[in-house]
This record gives C-alpha cells, sequence and structure tokens, in this order.
C-alpha cells in the first residue's frame, strides 16, 4: 500500500523515536494499512452532496453583509457570507484586495526598522507628500510645494522626485529650487484647461512604493513581524529582499494562480473559506472545501460553481438544462446531437431510475452460458 | 429668498419666509384660510410648502401658546355639557390638524406637566401616540415594542361575536366563540369601540407553572372541566353557493334531484339528505362528500357521438357537494335570485369547534401558544381557596420576551376580579402596578400575586409559590380541524399525473428538491426511486428510432409511428413527467431518440 507523504513521514518518525526493528516497522506498517483503509471514504458515497450539505447548512448562519472594524489598528475586509460568494463564484478581483507580508528576521529587528519596509511597501503618490499644489495663471504653470517632513518619514528625496517627475514629463518646462518645482507645459499657446489637467495628472503621480498598496499595517504575530496590507501585489512584493517569500500571502486567489500556479490558488481557496467560517464561529471538515476547491481547480484554471463554471460544464445535457437556461442547452444540444448517457444523479433523478450513488452504484453483470 | 411651493408647484420666492409661515397660520387659526391648509418651511433648503390638496395624512393637536394649553377648563366644562362640539374647538383655533410636512416644524409635548415655552402644540392625550389596535394591548408602555405590534396583529385573528345579525348573513368561512365577555383590565379603547357589542375574548384564570412539560415551548395546557363548561367553544359558518347558470344556445344547469341515467351520477347514498326539489333540508348532519344541491348540467361539447345519446344520458352531473375533511350541520338553506336572474341557492354549514389539541390561543400581549395537553379538573393544580386555573402557561414564555405587561395584567385582573371593578390599563395613564399590589394585599392575597398551590394529581403542596390571576385570552382562528391532512393514494393532476398540491385537493406532501438530496447524501437510491415513483409508466419504445411507440391493448399489437408495424419494441418504465418532456422538446423541433439497452449488461 502507499500511504499519502504525511502518513509515511509519520511512521518513519515513530520508527526513528521507537527505535523500532525491521519486523516491528512491518507490523506497525500493517496496523496503520488496516486504519488507513478505515478512515477511507466508502465506493459510491455522495460526496459531493454531504460537503454541499456540510457548507451549505452553517452557510445559512453566516453574515449576511459585514463591514467590521475592529478599532483603528484593524483594517476593513469582505467577510460573511459575501466573501464566500465571492471565492466560490471566482471573482477575478476581491472587493478589498489584502496581504499578509512575512518579513526574513534578518530585516525585521526592531519595530523602527519594520516600519520603515512597510513604507516602503506603502504607494505614495505626489498628492501625499506636497504641502501645496497651485496653478499659477499668470504665468501659466503649476507650482508644487513639497513637504520636507514627510518625505523625510517615507525616506524620499526631493531629488528622486525631480527625477521621476522629468522623466514622467518629458517635453515640460520644468524648474527646481529648495523644495518647491514648477511645471509649465512648452508652447506659447496654453490654455487653462491644460493646465487643470496637468494638476490632476501630477497628484496622481506614483513617487514610490508598490503599486496598489494603499495602507500598511505592521504588526508582530508571536515574535513575528508582518505587515497586513489593504491592496495586493505579490508580485512586485516578492521582489523585495526583505520579504520571506514562504510565509507571505494575499487574498487575491488569481494573483496566487498567476505567480505561483494552480495548486498554491487551490490552497488559497481552502485557506480563505476556512477562514471566512472559522470567523463567524463555524465549524466545517476542510476536507469538504478541499473537494469543493479540488472540483473548482482540476482544470488548471480557476472555475467558479456556476452557469458559467462548474456547473455549465457538466457532461449532461438533461443536468445542465435542469440547471439554469434550459433552451439554450436543449437547442444546443439538438444541433451538435449530443448524446446524454445518464451516468450522473440529476439525469436518474429526471427519469425515474436507481441514481448511480450509493446502494445504486452496484450493478449486476451475466454470464451467459453457452447454449448447447 | 426662499422658494415658495403651493402643493407641490413652485410659486414665487419671499424674502422672509418665517414671517410669511406664521402668518398663514395665523389666518388659518382665525378662519380666514380654510383648516385644511398646511404649511411648513423647510432651513436647509429654504424653502416653504403650502399643501392644500388632498390625500395627506393629519392629525389633531392642541395649539399652545407662552408654553399654555389653548384648551383651558372652560371648554372641556362646555364640552362636557354639550355646549360646543370639536368642530367648535377647530374653528376656534384651539385644535388644528397638522400633516406630515408641518409636524416636522411643530414641538410636541408629550403631556401637560412637561409643556415649555418653545413647545408649539400638545398631544390630545399620550395614548394617541398609538393607533386603535395597537391601544387594545393593557399595560403596554411595561412591553416591548414589538410584542405590542404583534399583540395587536393577534387581535384580528380572535373570534368572537362580530355580528349580532348572523343568522341572516353568508359570510365565508367565519367563526364565532359562544360565551364572549368583556375584558376586566380593559383600556380606554375598548369604550371607544364599544367593545361590550362584540367582544373576542374570555376572562380565563391563569396559572404561571411548569405542567410536566406539556406546555413547552409556549403550549398551554387546558382545564377539560373549563371546556365543558363551554370555554372558547365556537362555531363556524360556511356557505356553499350553487348556481343554475344559462349556456349559448338556451341551455340552461337544473337545480334537481339527479336521475341515475345521468353521466357522472353518484351513489344514491350521496344524494340521501335531498329533498324533492334537489336541496338539503336545515337542521341535516352532512359529511364529506354528502351532496348538498343537486345538479344537471348540459353536455360540455356536442359531438357527434353524445348527440345521439337521448334525454338525460347526455347531460353530466354538477352537484354541490361538501369538501374533503369537512363536516358539520346545514344551518340554513337560501334559495333566491343572482345578479344575471338565475336560479341560485346558498346552503350554509355550521359546525361546532369544541377547543381541542393543537387549537391557537393567545393573550393580549403577543403570546401566543398552541394546546399541549387537557386535563381533567381533579388533575389540575388548585390554591388553597380551591381555585382551579382554565390555563397552566409556562413561566419561560416569560424572560426572553420581557412581556412585563403580561404579568401586571394579570395582578390587575385578580383586582378587578376581587372588587367587582374593571382596571384601567391605557397606555400612559393606567393604574399604576404599586396601587394594584395595595389593593391585592387589602383583598388579603399577597402582594406579588402568588399563591400556596397543591398538585391535583398528589395533593401536595408545591415548594414554589404560583403566579395566579385572571388574564383576557383569545382564541385564534388557526385551529387543528381545518389543517390536519395526510394522503396515502388520492387525485393527481392532469398533465403530469403527479399528485395534487394542497388540502383542498387531498394532495399530496411534496418530497421537495433538498429532501432528495437527503436521499442521495445517504446512498438510499431505491427508497429515492420509490419515493418518485408517483407517476411512474411503462411507455413502448420503438429500438429503431427511439421514439415513444403505441401499444393496441385489444389486439396485442405494437406500431411504431416512424417505422410500421414490424419495428423492434421494448417497454420501458420511466416517470411521466419525463414522457411529457420528451413530448414538450418533439413541439420544439428537437428529436429526443432513446437508446435502448438491456438493464443488465450480459457477458459472453
Amino acid at each position: 500500500m502507499i500511504f499519502p507523504q504525511s502518513v509515511d513521514e509519520q511512521l518513519k518518525e515513530l520508527k526513528e523515536t521507537l527505535k523500532l526493528n525491521k519486523a516491528q516497522v512491518e507490523k506497525l506498517r500493517k496496523i496503520a494499512e488496516k486504519q488507513y483503509e478505515k478512515s477511507l471514504i466508502d465506493p459510491g458515497e455522495a460526496v459531493g452532496v454531504v460537503a454541499a450539505q456540510s457548507i451549505g447548512e452553517p452557510g445559512t448562519q453566516l453574515t449576511l453583509r459585514t463591514k467590521w472594524l475592529a478599532g483603528a489598528m484593524e483594517m476593513t475586509v469582505t467577510q460573511g457570507l459575501p466573501r464566500m460568494i465571492e471565492i466560490f463564484d471566482a471573482k477575478r478581483e476581491p472587493s478589498t484586495p489584502s496581504m499578509i507580508v512575512y518579513l526574513k528576521p534578518s530585516y525585521a529587528t526592531s519595530e523602527k526598522k519594520v516600519e520603515d519596509i512597510a513604507f516602503k511597501i506603502l504607494e505614495i503618490k505626489l498628492d501625499d507628500v506636497i504641502k501645496s499644489i497651485d496653478v499659477d495663471l499668470l504665468r501659466m504653470r503649476v507650482e508644487v510645494e513639497l513637504n520636507p517632513e514627510i518625505l523625510r518619514k517615507y525616506h524620499l528625496t526631493e531629488k528622486k522626485i525631480q527625477k521621476i517627475i522629468s522623466e514622467e514629463f518629458k517635453g515640460y518646462k520644468i524648474t527646481t529650487g529648495s523644495y518647491k518645482i514648477n511645471i509649465k507645459p512648452k508652447g506659447e499657446d496654453v490654455d487653462i484647461k491644460q493646465i487643470y489637467k496637468l494638476k490632476v495628472k501630477l497628484k496622481g503621480i506614483h513617487v514610490g512604493g508598490i503599486d496598489g498598496i494603499k495602507q500598511v499595517l505592521p504588526m508582530k504575530q508571536g515574535d513575528r513581524w508582518i505587515i497586513k496590507t489593504a491592496g495586493s501585489n505579490l508580485k512586485d512584493i516578492l521582489r523585495l529582499p526583505e520579504v520571506d517569500i514562504e510565509n507571505t500571502t494575499t487574498n487575491n486567489i488569481f494573483e496566487v494562480l498567476s505567480v505561483f500556479g494552480v495548486e498554491a490558488a487551490r490552497e488559497v481557496i481552502i485557506e480563505e473559506t476556512l477562514n471566512v467560517l472559522n470567523n463567524q464561529g463555524i465549524e466545517v471538515d476542510p476536507r469538504h472545501i478541499m473537494l469543493v476547491s479540488d472540483v473548482m481547480t482540476y482544470e488548471g484554471t480557476i472555475k467558479g460553481i456556476g452557469r458559467y463554471g462548474v456547473s455549465g460544464g457538466k457532461a449532461s445535457v438533461l443536468a445542465r438544462a435542469s440547471f439554469e437556461v434550459p433552451l439554450k442547452h436543449l437547442f444546443h444540444a439538438a444541433v451538435s446531437a449530443e448524446v446524454d448517457n445518464l451516468t450522473s444523479v440529476v439525469e436518474n433523478v429526471m427519469i425515474n431510475q436507481p441514481i448511480p450513488v450509493g446502494t445504486g452504484i452496484v450493478n449486476l453483470k451475466v454470464k451467459k452460458e453457452e447454449e448447447k | 429668498m426662499a422658494n415658495i411651493f403651493l402643493n407641490g408647484k413652485f410659486v414665487g420666492t419671499h424674502d422672509n419666509p418665517k414671517k410669511l409661515v406664521s402668518e398663514i397660520k395665523e389666518m388659518r387659526r382665525d378662519g380666514r384660510l380654510p383648516s385644511e391648509t398646511n404649511v411648513a418651511f423647510f432651513k436647509e433648503e429654504d424653502s416653504v410648502y403650502i399643501l392644500s390638496d388632498k390625500g395627506r395624512a393629519r392629525r389633531p393637536l392642541i395649539i399652545v401658546k407662552n408654553g399654555k394649553s389653548l384648551l383651558t377648563k372652560e371648554h372641556i366644562e362646555k364640552l362636557k355639557k354639550n355646549e360646543i362640539t370639536w368642530d367648535d374647538l377647530v374653528k376656534e383655533g384651539v385644535i388644528e390638524y397638522l400633516d406630515a410636512e408641518e409636524e416636522e416644524n411643530a414641538y410636541i409635548a408629550f403631556d401637560e406637566k412637561k409643556l415649555t415655552p418653545e413647545h408649539t402644540h400638545l398631544e390630545i392625550s399620550p395614548t394617541v401616540i398609538m393607533g386603535p389596535q395597537a391601544n387594545m394591548v393593557p399595560y403596554p408602555q411595561n412591553s416591548l415594542s414589538y410584542r405590542i405590534t404583534l399583540g395587536a396583529k393577534m387581535t384580528k385573528q380572535a373570534l368572537g361575536l362580530y355580528t349580532a345579525n348572523l343568522p341572516l348573513r353568508a359570510d365565508t368561512d367565519v367563526s364565532i366563540i359562544h360565551y364572549p365577555q368583556f375584558p376586566i383590565v380593559k383600556t380606554q379603547m375598548y369604550d371607544l369601540l364599544r367593545f361590550e357589542d362584540h367582544p373576542v375574548g374570555q376572562n380565563v384564570i391563569v396559572a404561571i407553572m411548569p405542567f410536566d412539560g406539556y406546555n413547552i415551548q409556549d403550549a398551554v395546557v387546558i382545564n377539560q372541566a373549563s371546556i365543558d363548561r363551554g370555554l372558547f367553544r365556537a362555531t363556524t359558518f360556511k356557505p356553499y353557493v350553487c348556481e343554475e347558470l344559462r349556456y349559448p344556445g338556451g341551455q340552461t344547469d337544473s337545480i334537481s334531484l339527479p336521475d341515475k341515467e345521468v353521466k357522472g351520477y353518484r351513489t344514491e347514498h350521496a344524494y340521501r339528505y335531498l329533498e324533492e326539489d334537489g336541496i338539503v333540508y336545515p337542521e341535516v348532519k352532512v359529511e364529506a362528500g354528502d351532496v348538498l344541491v343537486g345538479k344537471v348540467s348540459p353536455p360540455r361539447f356536442l359531438s357527434s357521438l353524445e348527440e345521439l345519446r337521448v334525454g338525460t344520458e347526455a347531460q353530466r352531473e354538477t352537484s354541490t357537494t361538501l369538501a374533503h375533511g369537512e363536516k358539520g350541520v346545514v344551518d340554513s338553506v337560501l334559495v333566491s335570485e343572482s345578479e344575471e336572474g338565475n336560479k341560485f341557492v346558498k346552503v350554509k354549514i355550521r359546525d361546532e369547534r369544541i377547543p381541542e389539541l393543537g387549537d391557537k390561543f393567545a393573550s393580549r400581549h403577543g403570546q401566543k401558544g398552541v394546546i399541549g395537553l387537557i386535563v381533567p379538573e381533579e388533575d389540575m393544580p388548585f390554591t388553597e381557596d380551591g381555585i382551579v386555573p382554565d390555563i397552566i402557561f409556562s413561566a419561560h414564555s416569560i424572560p426572553t420576551r420581557m412581556t412585563i405587561g403580561h404579568l401586571i395584567e394579570i395582578i390587575g385582573g385578580k383586582v378587578g376580579a376581587l372588587n367587582g371593578k374593571n382596571v384601567d390599563a391605557t397606555a400612559f395613564q393606567s393604574v399604576d402596578e404599586f396601587t394594584l399590589r395595595r389593593m391585592l394585599k387589602e383583598a388579603g392575597f399577597r402582594e406579588d400575586g402568588t399563591e400556596e398551590m397543591y398538585d391535583g394529581r398528589t395533593g401536595r403542596r408545591f415548594e414554589a409559590k404560583i403566579f395566579v390571576g385572571s388574564q383576557y385570552y383569545y382564541r385564534l382562528k388557526h385551529m387543528v380541524a381545518n389543517k390536519l391532512h395526510a394522503r396515502s393514494r388520492g387525485p393527481v393532476q392532469l398533465l403530469t399525473r403527479q399528485p395534487t398540491e394542497g388540502r383542498a385537493k387531498e394532495g399530496g406532501l411534496r418530497l421537495g428538491e433538498m429532501e432528495k438530496d437527503c436521499f442521495v447524501a445517504h446512498g438510499s437510491a431505491l427508497l429515492l426511486k420509490e419515493r418518485f415513483d408517483s407517476d411512474r409508466t411503462i411507455v413502448p419504445i420503438c429500438k429503431k428510432c427511439g421514439m415513444v411507440a403505441i401499444y393496441n391493448k385489444f389486439k396485442n399489437k405494437t406500431i411504431c409511428p416512424v417505422c410500421g408495424e414490424d419495428a423492434p419494441i421494448e417497454f420501458v418504465e420511466m416517470a411521466y413527467a419525463f414522457k411529457l418532456l420528451l413530448d414538450e422538446l418533439k413541439s420544439m423541433g428537437i428529436y429526443p431518440k432513446l437508446n435502448i439497452k438491456p438493464k443488465f449488461e450480459v457477458e459472453k
């Protein structure tokens, strides 16, 4: 018998700690084998329906709509039923993307250092670091005055910002000096509209940090420093040398899919779902959720549970037609001459035949004697 | 510059909106403008709304000036002597009606004691914050608002004596109780509604205690002797209508004793109560299926075959019978003419409804429950004075609902019963709890309303003191006799051949989608099939074309309409609903071909 990796490891560990000889190891394996077989799912067990009921029943108690803010030190994350729907419908962007960034212990030595890293991650726009931004209509230019204190806080320098602006606005007339930057479009006939557009564009310029990270919150979890973020950008954050790649996670499943692949995405679906349920004090056996996320990911991409995902991909015409938009499926099946082999549950309920589950999965095969 | 709107239309602007508003109000109060006019100034919008159109809900309030009510003692004296009327007070400018808009500008005092110079109006009575329905709940100030809402809702469902001309009426499905009473604990609303003329409940002795768990989950235990004496006994009336219709072509129905030759003739037994005119006689006990009015109709379609039949043979039987699951006594028979001038018969059936297990009762505080057990009087607990409660109510119904009014009503009822007087429990101006406690003590009882009680079965005294008193109870219209339903075999629908739905049609109890999922989850495939076998059919299928074939039972021959007589045909068992689906697919232009295979594979 081939055991899963975890069981094998446990057996190995036992062998070492108890110092077993070969015969004893063999005996232990036999006992383990028996126990393992005993705990396997029986053939014909309706695992799908059991999983659906096991998640669905406590799911009725999920909060319908929660935006919780427990004190100032927390971030709002979608919870409860809306989040659950988001996960199972395979929404591309979660409504509140968020990351937990783990730091390598060698970098995270003190609170101050962690805070520095956090500000390095935080996306900073020009609007965040200025004292004022004005339009000078007389000289037809935009005047920006930087705030040196905030610049220092975010580890930015005047020069750096000057460089970013001059790169971004090539072909503009830029004059600088003592935390002041004046920008003027080239050419003589500049109208006011253009100046105002320039002002708006200036404000939104990315001057530091990582794209999409709107909020950072450094905190200590156990003996490790982590940074919670609002907004997610897994790809760029993993490039930072301070970040512990192994532990850092995001709640954006599709981002995990593109960075780490489908197995990691499956793991994130399981974790996120369990997280939602446990937050509401609901206990569901993780194997049910594992089954759901297996079904969602086994094709190599993430499919939602629904008309355009798992349910729409069923093999049986009748099963699809009994779910949403029956006419579409029936006509399509007629045009392409589809054959329904009636191998699944829904079809057999429809035609009133035993369903191929449980007691109905057993079949009789007759061996016919040659007629004399 | 404020914008002025008259009935929602912009009419102009004004520099001093506050002055304008106060002037309009002044003019309305001294009668220069109609009293229906309302005016409101909204500071945030800087606009004045003058409204005089129809359809605004308005309510009367006493006008207050400089912290003093304009309604004086002289007014009240004159009102009492009938020298002035309400309309005079409105004309005089003492009382005015405010609509929702003008209410936004008003500062209304709850009662006269709380008046300050800032107030603009005074409530006529604090109780008017609730409507007539909610005002029928005693001590509402001591209960949660939701419980008052429930109490008001259940008042509407209570049985009573709602009309005195009942023998002359033919209301659909109504009940009256035989001995309705006026409540001991009442509110002002009961007098205003002349409740004595149409009460809806009875005063009962209630003990708050458990009774062997038979009053668990809001159930009540009720005294058999009280029921025998007529407590909450009710009668239900239900009219059955039968009309002689006219059909195009001069044919008509005829209300008569149907001939035996008529199509659809019932058994002779069913017609046994009919007189010569085909109508039942009053005061006869009838059961389900008995014919009340005999009627025959002309044939529905004049097909060639039926035309050949002569006389009564062609006619259909369309009698009015007592519905499935009903019983009763024929109360009255009315023969009249309908609006179209047809002969028309109304038979009113009466049925006595003695309280039974499962009937619904409620107090006036949203505390509803069904009968859990009917106990013989000798087994009921009794007090030292020998008082036996009519109803035993569970103490667990009180803490979570927090209906303190319920408890105070019991004390109030006890005091009222002892003194032979009604107790006023009107919102905010009721006789307070401490007065009631004092009066109870004066009458020789414990002031908290509890008493020593003895178990009727063992004669032993209960260790705890039991809270007993008198309370007004409703019998609600939900009775098990109208709801009890079960079926094994029975009628099916024409289209799907599945069982009909609903009690009235003797329908099946649906095993729905989620219940089906439970069978699937348990892996009980064959049980699931058996449950869904109600529309099982055996259909001949052509093996060649996969379509439904025809089986001729008389000739014992099978024919495929596509492939002809020689086609190989198999008999297949399937749900009739699936056969229907195949037919519907065909009508859509889709060819649903069935590929038939033997059920058990044969290996060679």
